[in-house]
């Protein structure tokens, strides 16, 4: 156990230092939703409406928080297949470490990152005039639902690493399935506003919840309409990333075991 | 009595319908360089995959520095080390970064980690690169470091899969040093190749295989000899007096020699090097053959793997004619 947790620590500074030693991957994934903020903030946004009325880029912040979480499963999903296509693996596999700290390693290495990211975010955020309205017990609840979906996020990129193997296709199936997951959702618009199927399932998408229950409590505009999933966003926000990590932690474990078979 | 580090008996492996090892056996004795040798596609790495407790097998028995592969795997890996045929070390960290993350999976606390890495780059002439990332190393310099990864703590069975595969000549001979090296200070090897210098050049034994089979078993002398050992070789002054001079041959030494026109030589195996020599100069002279060269010399493993398996070594295509099956040494 003691040694799951030092090996696993290992990981962790491992993963963080190819953060450090490789920084352009980071401001990559940066880049990425403060363009977001930009061209829809500024460019989209004076032609985008809030059902409930509100400021536009105050709706749109905590949408593109759970976007860069979602984003997060590009660098997940990557970092392991690289792992695993270099032979690197097969080193860790060989020698006497805990099985299990390549994945706890790259688990907590990621939560550290998405963290990082955050960070970086709310500032940019604070920048363009967001705000959180009801003060920081309830602004760090919110930063708390980001985490815990970024970590079930981490568990389906392990998954698909190790199902996919080559980083190259890794790249090419995330960020098109990615970005209509986000399309589909409240992240950009008010599901209340689409045409009705579309905006059904916007309500029932995982990230929906998420960023409904951190605009409540961040306290910004456009909690949306009385359906079932828009008035129970708080549990839907834990139960989905719970359910994901539920569903893909043991898929994950039992694909990488199978790489001995 | 001889203590064997490394053994296998009746492993067997499959894929499908595909037998990647089928009644695999080996034994390696302590303290040797140990070869198996075998075309692409032979088994060699299933073989090591399974001895380094990264494969599971289907059937027969494994063990490696005395524990059981299947059931004590923990003690396997803290005695063995691993490099690969692709350098498995993590390119974005630099040289000294990875060593340093090694030995701390090594159960090494953090100034014993570092204190080792710099050893192990010293030794391996990684000083001056030791904070470039292994990603920008040459090849033989991140086969190098590889190797040195694989010696964190000293392990009693190295194995080397293909560790010169890609190498030019002057990193390939680093690497035999390196090796030799260990040996001396005790430590076991075993060494996949499709270099048959490779395997000449370390190996004290060597195992051939072929379609996951054993198919034959000794030292490289040994196998050399197989292939029916020393062979008589003259080259003709005149392309026409070559037929002439094969049938002068043919009655010594009792066999048909091989005969390439083209560069105007016979070979021809023969059981007494000397006698068979004097007695075939004499004919030729006597014969009024004129010679511009003759030798003995001694089969090339490259012989031997040819006779043995019916392929050439670096090769997985079709058996060429000369070749037959032996049956496990």
């Amino acid at each position: 156990m003691t040694t799951a947790i030092t090996d696993g620590w290992t990981m962790t500074r491992r993963n963080m230092l190819h953060v450090v030693r490789a920084p352009e991957e980071l401001i990559l994934y940066f880049s990425l939703p403060i363009m977001f903020v930009l061209v829809f903030g500024y460019v989209f946004g004076s032609g985008m409406q809030v059902a409930g009325g509100g400021n536009y880029r105050e709706f749109l912040l905590p949408g593109v928080f759970v976007m860069t979480m979602l984003y997060g499963l590009g660098a997940t999903a990557t970092g392991v297949a690289l792992d695993l296509s270099r032979g690197v693996v097969d080193r860790f596999r060989s020698m006497p470490m805990a099985r299990s700290a390549l994945m706890t390693g790259r688990s907590a290495a990621d939560l550290l990152r998405a963290l990082l990211e955050m960070s970086t975010l709310l500032v940019c955020g604070l920048l363009v005039g967001w705000q959180w309205r009801l003060g920081v017990g309830k602004a760090l609840l919110a930063v708390g639902l980001l985490l815990l979906l970024r970590v079930a996020i981490t568990w389906v990129g392990i998954y698909l690493a190790l199902l996919v193997r080559n980083p190259d296709t890794v790249g090419v199936i995330v960020f098109p399935a990615a970005f209509p997951l986000t399309a589909i959702s409240n992240v950009f618009v008010s599901p209340e506003l689409m045409p009705s199927v579309i905006g059904a399932i916007s309500e029932w998408n995982p990230l929906s919840a998420t960023v409904a229950a951190i605009r409540e409590l961040f306290g910004n505009p456009g909690l949306g309409g009385d359906s079932w999933p828009a008035e129970h966003a708080m549990l839907l926000a834990v139960l989905w990333p719970v359910l994901l990590i539920a569903i893909f932690a043991p898929l994950a474990v039992r694909r990488y075991r199978r790489l001995s078979r | 009595m001889t203590t064997f580090d490394v053994v296998a008996e009746g492993l067997g492996k499959r894929y499908g319908p595909t037998r990647a090892l089928d009644t695999f056996h080996l034994a390696v004795p302590a303290g040797t360089v140990y070869g198996l040798l075998g075309p692409n596609g032979a088994g060699k790495t299933t073989a090591v995959r399974i001895l380094t407790t990264l494969l599971r097998f289907d059937s027969g028995t494994a063990s490696v520095a005395g524990y059981d592969v299947l059931r004590q795997p923990d003690e396997v890996r803290a005695r063995i080390g691993l490099t690969g045929q692709y350098a498995a070390v993590d390119e974005t960290l630099s040289g000294r970064q990875n060593l340093e993350l090694f030995g701390r999976l090594f159960r090494l606390g953090r100034g014993a980690a570092r204190r080792r890495a710099d050893e192990l780059l010293e030794r391996f002439g990684l000083s001056e690169a030791a904070n470039r990332s292994a990603g920008e190393y040459s090849g033989g310099m991140r086969r190098r470091l590889d190797l040195a990864a694989s010696l964190i703590r000293t392990p009693r069975v190295l194995f080397l899969d293909e560790p010169t595969t890609g190498l030019d000549p002057r990193s390939r001979n680093q690497v035999w040093d390196l090796v030799r090296g260990l040996v001396t200070d005790g430590t076991t090897v075993l060494l996949t190749t499709q270099y048959l210098e490779e395997a000449d050049q370390l190996a004290n034994r060597i195992s051939v295989i072929d379609a996951g089979r054993v198919v034959a078993e000794g030292t490289p002398d040994e196998l050399k000899s197989m292939t029916g050992g020393d062979r008589i070789e003259v080259v003709v002054r005149d392309p026409a007096a070559l037929t002439r001079a094969a049938g002068v041959v043919a009655p010594i030494c009792g066999v048909e020699p091989a005969v390439d026109p083209e560069i105007r030589r016979l070979s021809v195996p023969v059981a007494d090097r000397v006698a068979g020599l004097v007695d075939v100069v004499r004919a030729l002279d006597d014969a009024g053959i004129a010679v511009e060269d003759i030798g003995l010399r001694r089969a090339t493993l490259d012989e031997a793997f040819l006779y043995l398996t019916g392929h050439r070594p670096d090769e997985t295509g079709e058996p060429v004619g000369a070749g037959r099956k032996a049956g496990v040494a």
